[in-house]
């Protein structure tokens, strides 16, 4: 809602019809976080201070690792955890650069239903070179480019 | 002059576009363009490393993508340094729209998963 800090942070919810306690198992338990966000996280816990880590399974983007650390684990309305957003190339330590934080919080309805909101935030601490390369990390690069500069000239 | 273009597109006067594409026709400074898409701010030395054009070539060159406002330059003690330089701002929002877009993707997966596994 707040234009002034639209830059910094991104929130979307989504209703889930399954108690709370069944969507914080899917988000707490890491195997479970793995199987719907596509990484292997197997063996791992979420505990507050710790780091949790597993190759991404989606098909396309097996080289990139997600790599958190667990910050409030509190059952069954919060959970957070500090990431690089844009750690897509193995070759760069990004472990120097401004972590942005990811929150997940949960809200029960009157159905027994869940409301879940997920905030990430801080990418206003991103470098401005950062974001450049997650906007054309996430248009497939630079030939993503080129048909979008295409698209758009044969308008 | 439809509604649906995109924002950074919509965002350009049509001159300013044809100057963009203006300096990006041309294989050296497509080049360079394509190298800073890396991300990163990229010394003179760096940017003709490994390739045959003179120093005072690619600064041309990089001059023609900054007056067409493509990529900006930035002063680090004595070094001049070169980065892409789009809408800051338009291009923060953009990735911020991609990235909530994933989100978006992750979070009907993790309901679809939620609600089919006990």
């Amino acid at each position: 809602m707040n234009q002034a800090s639209s830059t910094d942070r991104i929130e979307r919810s989504i209703l889930i019809n399954a108690p709370a306690e069944r969507v914080w198992r899917a988000l707490s338990n890491a195997q479970e976080f793995g199987t719907w966000f596509g990484c292997r996280l197997e063996g791992q816990q979420f505990a507050p201070g710790q780091r949790a880590r597993g190759p991404i399974t989606i098909a396309g983007y097996e080289h990139i690792v997600f790599d958190a650390l667990i910050e409030r684990v509190e059952p069954p309305k919060l959970l957070s955890y500090r990431w690089h957003p844009y750690a897509v190339d193995p070759a760069v330590d990004y472990s120097k650069e401004e972590a942005t934080t990811v929150t997940f919080t949960l809200q029960s309805t009157d159905s027994n239903a869940t409301l879940l909101t997920v905030v990430e935030s801080g990418f206003d601490k991103v470098p401005a070179h950062r974001r450049v390369e997650a906007f054309h990390m996430n248009s497939k690069g630079w030939e993503g480019q080129m048909r979008n500069i295409e698209r758009y000239v044969s308008q | 002059m439809s509604a649906s273009k995109s924002r950074s597109a919509a965002s350009l006067a049509p001159e300013k576009l044809a100057s963009v594409f203006a300096a990006l026709g041309d294989p050296t400074r497509l080049k360079l363009v394509a190298v800073l898409c890396a991300g990163g701010a990229f010394s003179i030395a760096q940017l003709t490393s490994g390739t045959e054009i003179s120093r005072q070539a690619v600064t041309k060159h990089l001059q023609v993508l900054a007056d067409a406002g493509v990529v900006g330059d930035i002063k680090r003690g004595r070094e001049r340094l070169w980065q892409l330089a789009p809408d800051a701002i338009e291009d923060a929002r953009q990735a911020l729209e991609l990235i909530g877009q994933e989100w978006e993707r992750r979070l009907d997966r993790l309901k679809t998963f939620a609600e089919n596994m006990p």
